[in-house]
């Protein structure tokens, strides 16, 4: 395995007295898609909001495409723009058209012109199959719509890794496809991407590996196959028996 | 009855004092309004900051601005700045007191408007790499004021009536010119004049704010 483009050691987290992360180390090759499955406050989303600094660690370090994101003299901010990041609720900025929300930090962090941003934005949009959509404001998109046009915003800035925080949770059964198709996209175009979710069937198709947590630990990680499969610990055997029923 | 408090020489005699009045009354407006707003717009992002050390004296202003009449405030500063050699005029004093006053105010909305913004909002911004000032700027506080827009336009539409404290200091606004008027004709039409002008300048701004109450409550 190459050096890894994220690599996260020994992270531990509270909030307050709740001992969130305890002790997590996850490290992602490029081009690797990394699937993140497990119980609700098992630590999954705040070790992703961890990979782009959204949750500082209290200890551990977390290096992403070369750059420590705890450093004091990084500037996260330019570390920011090669992590995309994508949200459950989307977190469009609905007092601004699509295009709008896929050129702010275009314009804002990355200095294009409001010219140069209008054609990667538009390409964006594109990329996600909502090009003709570019005028519309949040408010007037579909769910699925709104997370593609998340996704846009995110790889506007041309990040060298992607974060999905549960990406497909929020909305309707029939717009996943949708969403799950830009992801497949993204990924067939060579993406790192770490991906917090429970589609399954995702997983199984595209997923390089799969890491299973609990209670703030990865409790056991391998091939989507092994982990559904035949996963060898009681909790992991407990949560995929669970899943699998609904 | 017409002749008491409709006369029309009177108007006609009153009117340019009257004119000069309200000249002065905008002007105090385009002052205090956007010094209230800068006021409270400070006030609502050191609301921002967590440390004890600009909380507590925040929090002890804008209760002791909020709750400090304005009138009081306003004939402090004139009648007693003066012995700490600060001779501020009525302008200056009026300026000031509303800036503390109405900047309070201002602040509290904000405040709310800011914090009715989902933090989602700013983590998508700060995700994405811009800043926290630019995030404020640019994501955050237009949806705050969006969110905000009828009580910002009721404390804007209070401010502008307030202005009329100006009289006591002797402040050549609206209401002091009527008064002039009036103890020069000996009859009360400026007074019925000027509040026919306060009228006919407050009124749109009382329709807008119902319409946008009204679609308030709507999408609510």
């Amino acid at each position: 395995m190459a050096a890894p483009i994220i690599e996260a050691r020994a992270i531990h987290k509270h909030f307050g007295a709740l001992h969130v992360l305890k002790g997590v180390d996850l490290q992602v090759a490029e081009r690797e898609l990394v699937f993140v499955i497990g119980p609700s406050g098992s630590g999954k989303s705040t070790l992703l909001r961890c990979l782009n600094r959204l949750e500082t660690p209290a200890s551990g370090s977390v290096v992403v495409d070369g750059i420590d994101l705890l450093a004091r003299a990084t500037d996260i901010n330019r570390a920011r723009q090669r992590i995309g990041m994508v949200f459950q609720s989307f977190n469009l900025y609905p007092h601004m058209t699509a295009l709008g929300n896929v050129t702010l930090a275009l314009r804002k962090v990355a200095g294009k012109t409001a010219a140069e941003a209008e054609a990667l934005g538009l390409a964006a949009l594109d990329r996600v199959g909502l090009r003709d959509r570019a005028g519309h404001t949040p408010g007037q998109l579909s769910g699925g719509q709104a997370q593609r046009v998340a996704i846009a915003r995110a790889i506007a800035l041309e990040p060298r890794v992607m974060l999905f925080d549960e990406p497909t949770s929020a909305l309707d059964p029939e717009l996943v496809g949708s969403v799950l198709a830009v992801m497949r996209e993204l990924r067939q175009d060579g993406m790192t991407m770490v991906v917090v979710s429970h589609e399954m069937g995702f997983a199984r198709a595209a997923a390089d590996r799969v890491v299973f947590m609990d209670d703030g630990q990865i409790v056991e990680q391998g091939a989507p196959a092994a982990i559904f499969e035949a996963p060898q610990e009681a909790r992991t055997r407990a949560f995929i028996g669970q899943i699998q029923r609904h | 009855m017409l002749d008491t408090f409709f006369n029309i020489e009177i108007m006609k005699a009153a009117w340019p004092i009257l004119l000069a009045g309200l000249g002065n009354t905008l002007l105090l407006s385009a002052t205090v309004v956007p010094l209230g707003l800068l006021g409270g717009l400070i006030l609502a992002l050191l609301a921002r900051l967590r440390s004890p050390w600009v909380r507590w004296p925040l929090m002890a202003w804008v209760d002791f601005f909020r709750a400090f009449p304005p009138l009081v405030l306003l004939i402090f500063l004139y009648a007693g700045l003066p012995f700490i050699g600060l001779e501020l005029g009525g302008f200056g004093c009026v300026a000031i007191a509303f800036f503390l006053n109405t900047g309070a105010y201002y602040g509290e909305i904000l405040r709310a408007g800011i914090d009715s913004v989902p933090s989602g909002q700013s983590e998508a911004a700060r995700s994405t790499g811009l800043s926290a000032t630019q995030t404020m700027a640019w994501v955050i506080l237009p949806q705050a004021v969006r969110n905000v827009l009828p009580d910002l336009m009721s404390n804007t539409l209070e401010v502008v009536k307030l202005t009329a404290l100006g009289s006591v200091v002797a402040m050549p606004e609206l209401l002091f010119q009527a008064r002039q008027a009036q103890s020069l004709t000996y009859n009360p039409t400026p007074i019925v004049v000027a509040a026919l002008i306060y009228f006919a300048l407050l009124w749109p701004l009382v329709r807008l704010l119902s319409r946008l109450e009204n679609r308030a409550l709507r999408t609510g």
